[in-house]
């Protein structure tokens, strides 16, 4: 295990000693790698406050956004990523427990808690890819301006989100995509809308209950939603259609919310999953009785370290990302 | 390697009978920080919403503060911090603590600067 240089002069070696810190050198070395990527992390949330602090006045509200959970329909912000962060909590106590088995040499008990951990983990991951496609996806779409504002569109009836789908009137227009071999060659289009921004603005024109809601953020904390009159003048500053996310624009609002939803999570999510592949591979050693042989079990601890590392990473983002 | 745990949390108030015991209740404890903070996040309480301290809203600096709980539980009792001897503990935590205040501080600090710098007109952006 003492993979480090020590001199022959006995143990004293000044003040702490060869082992100052009393750990092993694979467990500092995890602790290292631990601090260094809690540093990576810290700089993109810190990175994600000041986009947000910037606009702090039109920054999408997170509870408007996630706001789905699978197989139901509705409105329910934040119960899919409770679940979510709960999963992983779980698989931490599971894995915990995995540890403690393995300091009292109970192979079995290992393989059983390490087993419960992989699945939690992919249930991690599985959730974040459905959320990931759910927010691709959309649900209401939008209009950018020329400034690259977006423009959410409110009944004022029911004073409820309208889909794009709700108003826009087919009009019998022949479009197609934009791909770089025809027209411009260095412009081209990833997907095309279902609807056009003529039938958006036609479909809103004729239908006085849809009203315009920007991004600002009025004194209550909510959308501002400007009247008829407005909507209509502001009508004429949108340039396309947005339907979901994707790395350029996004339904939601500001352009960098959507980049560091799929950077954060992604990188978060990209940890998840090499701590699945991780727990797999020690899996197997335990079930081959590679750690009973050695006589002590300190390899799931080091991997145990990481992945509570990933768990302590979910809550922050959790906090900045859903929450705050 | 040594294989005590020590077996008290919440500064020795609550003292478990063995390792896998105090695993659970950290878990309960955990879940229900999680549970309040969702709770929170779905009523947004009015008076939490409407103060603010240090320019930022009451209920935000609640959940930060209960996602710093959350995190050190994480990190003493899952992650074994609690029965590492002390110089390890503090090298592990107060070198992130000392870069990412100081990073949080400039960052926020300069986004707050800019954000002064587009409202006032100096730049348009909303069109």
């Amino acid at each position: 295990m003492d993979t480090t240089v020590t001199t022959d002069s006995g143990e004293n070696v000044w003040g702490g000693g060869n082992r100052p810190l009393g750990a092993s050198y694979g467990k500092l070395m995890m602790w290292f790698f631990i601090v260094s990527d809690a540093l990576t992390f810290s700089g993109f949330l810190a990175a994600y406050g000041f986009s947000r602090f910037k606009f702090i006045e039109t920054w999408p509200i997170a509870d408007e956004v996630f706001t789905h959970i699978p197989f139901f329909h509705g409105n329910f912000p934040m119960i899919y990523v409770a679940f979510m962060t709960f999963i992983l909590i779980m698989s931490s106590v599971t894995m915990v427990l995995a540890v403690d088995a393995g300091h009292n040499m109970k192979q079995n008990k290992v393989i059983l808690y390490l087993f419960l951990t992989i699945i939690g983990g992919a249930i991690f991951v599985g959730s974040q890819a459905w959320e990931w496609a759910t927010f691709i996806k959309g649900d209401y779409g939008a209009l950018e301006t020329k400034g690259g504002r977006v423009l959410q569109f409110v009944n004022a009836e029911t004073e409820e989100r309208a889909a794009l789908a709700d108003f826009s009137t087919a009009l019998p227009e022949d479009r197609t995509k934009h791909t770089s071999s025809e027209g411009i060659w260095f412009e081209e289009e990833g997907y095309q809308t279902s609807y056009s921004l003529n039938e958006v603005v036609e479909g809103f024109k004729s239908n006085p209950s849809i009203l315009i809601r920007t991004e600002k953020i009025n004194e209550e904390g909510e959308k501002t939603v400007l009247d008829r009159k407005q909507s209509l003048a502001r009508l004429k500053d949108a340039v396309r259609v947005v339907e979901g996310a994707n790395l350029i624009r996004n339904e939601y609002g500001s352009r960098l919310f959507a980049d560091f939803f799929f950077f954060i999570t992604g990188f978060h999510g990209f940890h998840v999953f090499s701590g699945v592949v991780f727990n797999i591979i020690i899996f197997f050693n335990v079930i081959l009785g590679t750690y009973e042989r050695r006589g002590h079990y300190e390899m799931v601890e080091k991997v145990g370290l990481y992945w509570h590392f990933v768990d302590l990473v979910w809550v922050f983002v959790f906090t900045f990302f859903y929450l705050v | 390697m040594a294989h005590e745990h020590k077996l008290e949390i919440f500064r020795g108030l609550l003292k478990f009978k063995s390792n896998t015991q105090k695993i659970w209740g950290v878990l309960i404890f955990l879940s229900i920080v999680t549970a309040v903070e969702v709770l929170l996040g779905i009523f947004k309480p009015a008076i939490l919403v409407g103060n603010y301290f240090l320019d930022m809203k009451l209920l935000n600096w609640i959940f930060i503060i209960l996602t710093l709980v959350k995190a050190y539980y994480i990190a003493w009792d899952f992650m074994h911090l609690r029965d590492e001897k002390s110089s390890l503990r503090r090298t592990i935590v107060w070198t992130p603590v000392f870069l990412v205040s100081y990073l949080i501080f400039i960052l926020l600090f300069e986004a707050t600067y800019v954000f002064e710098v587009f409202r006032d007109g100096f730049l348009a952006w909303d069109f």
